[in-house]
């Protein structure tokens, strides 16, 4: 009468739906909630998922039941010093011990919680953003191709033959070529048999039909066992394929101007970047350029966490990207990208020299351009020598931060979705 | 007689599973338990999460709430501040239970003798799941449903079906007969009389509706008659049949939620029977296959602990007591029929000359079948199970500054206690009691509910929210009156367009 069935590796995910349509019902009390969890979290803990809290409040479902007041009467377990006719005070908060329907959730009752999974945590976070230029480069700039197979062809290379089909072909040649010869000889093959059962065979008649049948047989195998013509390559084809390769390219200031607070406000600001690139292209390559009067390519953590002192030379980096692109990363194979953080001091005559820089050879090669100024006085001169190529080229955007919690407005306004 | 042991250590394997599963049946068969077929399935943790958020129905609609539902049970398994239920059973023929596979041997045949037989013998004997409930079409309507209502979200737009179904789903308690019996019927009817009923019942309500200006009706008298007749305590219902200005699909998935809560709606009533008879037939078979030989000394310890947690219940100065445990009273009860069956002394006889010394076996079978919760305690608790929970109630009435004890585990306390506990799971006095009252017919079309009300307990503060939903679905204002326990009327709630 009992059945067991081993359900485990049917399908887990059934609520997928229901949950994809919870978060899209309440996505700006959510997105709410992720916008408090980034300013608040560590930089190493950007990429994973989160807890999220709601006020339950918001997405309580309705239902009529009984308000406090009236007249109630409850029973209760446990009673140790109670008799009959005992009186005391209303607990505080209507906490009544009885007919208190009191649900197991403890401390959940104004906060609903729950955990966003990292997928669901960065779609909010990146929602509605988009880079410039992005969709122009996946359809318009189509460089990279890719080889598919495509059916098959009569004609080719002799690497590309494709035996089995050939000798099909052949087979079917064979067949339909032969096939009259075949007819003439099973009839003649048949008279022969009938005149030698006779009574009195024709000898010369046997003779000739024995000919024929020699003949015949030579016919049929004359047919070539394979032609040129059964001959089929598997035919590639190639195929555009939108170029999902990226590199970005993070230059900071490491100059003595540049404290611990700066430093950490960039940090996050590359990482925001990084994150959202994360999601447009399946492989990105990260090159850290950090700088003072010379700049250096460096490792993640030495870029993150060296502590260097000096001056500032800010195009020392802008030559050693443009070199860096030259050498590895030719604009037909890669998007690239650049954030640069830095406090706005430079020395004076290299301001020039940076908008130089950019605006004939560094800008031309790069999808987007993203500065940022941290804490920086008004005013400073690199600033305005970069509100030149700001106004020259619209993916080169600059923006100033002030502190902390100032980064997630900034970013979203730095990638403000576009009209195209 | 000497049997083998069933199985030693804690892995289970399909085999062992098995070899439970024919013991257990042949105990049960030993006590008389009437069962459905059982279909065992064997699901993963995230499946037992899935199963928790469509609140036990093996096939559901989607539904954001069930979303949210699954969010909060993730959230919490997740940090480990709730164990998963070990097991989930299905009111339906074939009688569907999950059992997890982390489960270990001792846990899966618990579950199998608590739901496969416990739960499952409750669902085919008791009578509000008799009445209420259909177990052999249930699977099949659900399917019916969620392929309806995937239908008119892709005809009509998720936005709108999700509308209509937030509406319905705040009115669900009111979507039920509490009296009426709803007559059964096949999927195939079901079907059939889908299809005519989408074209018949927008012809009715018309017809309904049709503007009657006529001589008659104008020198009718004034004192007009009320529509409905009579109040209708269904109020999904009514406006299924009667809201005038619903398209048809609506109306089909207001019947669509007003089913399930009809479906739903014998648990309700029946938890701490349920549970506790469950628990005890877990109890019950499992230690005679341990006075069998079946069972190892180890198995049993670690039975004894899950079950003791089980039943456990706190004392309410307790920080974490949350309430009564179903199981515990429920279990108490049925093991308390069985003493006073089996060694009644002489209380019990006062109390229960009907039972005390009878047949243990047939009177809890009688006590199952014929029972709901309110009922069940009002007629089975004893003075002993009172004392032994030492039971006290509370009077907390705000006329009053203070609150009352009003009886004690006492001899004078014993039928008070019963009497309030046995209240307090009365569906009827635990939900407000709301009904269709009249349909202002000539004038704005307004609805008119009351609330008749019990003990001067008011409504909470979802009210005007679930009076937006009501109107949402009927299309024209919504008013709900108080009958005060005096019988004045007065009006409480409105809910118009303009707002």
């Amino acid at each position: 009468m009992t059945q067991i069935i081993d359900r485990r590796l049917s399908g887990k995910n059934k609520s997928a739906v229901n949950r994809q349509r919870f978060i899209r019902r309440y996505k700006s009390q959510i997105k709410k909630a992720v916008t408090e969890v980034i300013s608040g979290r560590s930089i190493t803990d950007i990429d994973r998922g989160e807890k999220i809290n709601i006020p339950a409040k918001d997405i309580q479902e309705p239902a009529i039941g009984h308000g406090p007041g009236g007249r109630r009467e409850g029973v209760t377990p446990g009673n140790r010093e109670f008799i009959t006719g005992d009186q005391f005070d209303r607990p505080p908060d209507g906490a009544g011990g009885q007919d208190s329907q009191a649900s197991d959730q403890g401390e959940g009752e104004d906060e609903f919680s729950f955990n966003l999974s990292r997928e669901e945590f960065l779609e909010v976070f990146f929602e509605d953003l988009a880079l410039p230029d992005l969709i122009k480069t996946q359809l318009a700039k189509i460089t990279e191709h890719k080889i598919i197979r495509a059916g098959h062809t009569p004609t080719g290379v002799p690497t590309n033959i494709d035996v089995v089909r050939s000798l099909r072909g052949s087979l079917a040649r064979r067949i339909t070529l032969g096939a009259p010869y075949r007819t003439q000889l099973a009839e003649v093959e048949a008279s022969l048999e009938a005149l030698r059962a006779s009574p009195a065979p024709d000898k010369d008649e046997i003779v000739a039909l024995e000919e024929e049948i020699v003949r015949l047989k030579k016919r049929i195998d004359a047919i070539p066992f394979i032609d040129t013509f059964d001959l089929r390559y598997r035919n590639h084809i190639k195929q555009a394929m939108p170029s999902t390769q990226a590199v970005m390219f993070c230059l900071m200031d490491v100059s003595g101007s540049m404290n611990e607070h700066r430093k950490d406000i960039a940090k996050r600001f590359f990482i925001l970047l990084y994150l959202f690139l994360t999601r447009h292209y399946e492989r990105i390559q990260l090159v850290f350029i950090r700088h003072h009067t010379v700049a250096m390519e460096v490792d993640e953590n030495d870029f993150f966490y060296a502590r260097e002192t000096g001056g500032t030379v800010v195009s020392s980096a802008l030559e050693m990207m443009y070199s860096i692109i030259k050498q590895r990363y030719p604009t037909s194979d890669w998007n690239i990208y650049a954030a640069q953080a830095s406090d706005g001091d430079n020395w004076n005559n290299d301001s020039l020299l940076c908008k130089d820089l950019l605006l004939d050879k560094i800008m031309p090669c790069l999808q987007y351009y993203a500065y940022v100024e941290i804490e920086a006085e008004q005013g400073q001169n690199l600033w305005q020598e970069y509100e030149h190529v700001n106004e020259i080229f619209s993916n080169f955007v600059m923006q100033r931060i002030h502190d902390l919690p100032d980064i997630y407005p900034v970013f979203r306004q730095l990638f403000q979705k576009q009209s195209i | 007689m000497k049997r083998k042991v069933i199985s030693t250590g804690s892995d289970w394997n399909f085999e062992f599973i098995q070899r439970y599963d024919q013991e257990i049946a042949r105990v049960a068969e030993h006590y008389h338990l009437d069962t459905y077929p059982t279909q065992i399935e064997i699901i993963s943790a995230e499946q037992m999460m899935d199963a928790y958020s469509s609140v036990g129905m093996p096939v559901g609609y989607h539904h954001w709430s069930y979303g949210k539902q699954f969010a909060a049970v993730e959230q919490r398994y997740k940090r480990g501040h709730m164990g998963l239920a070990y097991e989930i059973v299905i009111n339906s023929d074939p009688c569907i239970a999950y059992l997890m596979e982390e489960n270990t041997m001792m846990m899966q045949a618990l579950v199998l003798a608590h739901a496969a037989y416990g739960h499952n013998s409750f669902f085919k004997g008791n009578y509000m799941f008799r009445t209420w409930t259909s177990a052999d079409a249930i699977i099949d309507y659900l399917i019916f449903a969620k392929n309806y209502i995937t239908k008119c979200e892709e005809r009509h737009g998720v936005e709108q079906v999700e509308q209509l179904l937030d509406s319905c789903h705040s009115l669900m308690n009111y979507g039920v007969d509490r009296y009426k019996r709803p007559s059964t019927l096949s999927v195939e009817q079901e079907r059939q009389r889908q299809e005519e009923r989408e074209v018949y019942l927008q012809s009715q309500v018309n017809d309904l509706w049709r503007t009657v200006p006529t001589r008659d009706a104008a020198e009718q008298d004034p004192q007009e008659e009320r529509f409905p007749s009579e109040p209708q305590e269904n109020l999904l219902y009514f406006i299924e049949k009667n809201a005038p200005l619903l398209e048809p699909w609506q109306r089909e998935i207001i019947r669509i939620v007003r089913k399930i809560a009809q479906y739903f709606y014998p648990q309700r009533q029946t938890q701490v029977m349920n549970e506790g008879w469950a628990t005890f037939w877990h109890y019950t078979i499992l230690n005679h296959m341990y006075d069998e030989g079946l069972l190892t000394d180890g198995f049993m310890l670690e039975f004894m602990q899950s079950h003791t947690n089980v039943i456990a219940q706190l004392p309410y100065n307790h920080p974490h007591y949350s309430g009564i445990n179903p199981y515990a009273l429920g279990f108490a009860m049925m093991s308390d029929i069985r003493r006073i069956c089996e060694h009644p002394t002489d209380e019990d006889r006062h109390w229960f000359p009907d039972i005390a010394g009878g047949d243990w076996v047939s009177v809890l079978d009688f006590a199952m079948r014929n029972f709901k919760d309110e009922s069940f305690i009002a007629q089975y608790l004893s003075p002993k199970l009172i004392r032994d929970f030492r039971f006290f109630a509370v009077l907390d009435d705000d006329a009053r500054d203070k609150l009352e004890i009003s009886a004690i585990h006492d001899e004078q306390g014993y039928r008070a206690i019963r009497q309030v506990l046995a209240d307090q799971y009365n569906l009827g006095s635990r939900e407000p009691n709301i009904q269709v009252y009249n349909v202002d017919r000539r004038g704005d079309r307004s609805l008119i509910l009351r609330h008749s009300q019990y003990n001067r307990r008011p409504l909470n503060d979802d009210a005007d929210e679930v009076l937006k939903h009501l109107g949402r679905l009927w299309g024209f204002n919504v008013r709900l009156e108080t009958v005060n326990d005096d019988g004045r009327v007065e009006s409480t709630h409105e809910w118009t367009q303009e707002n």
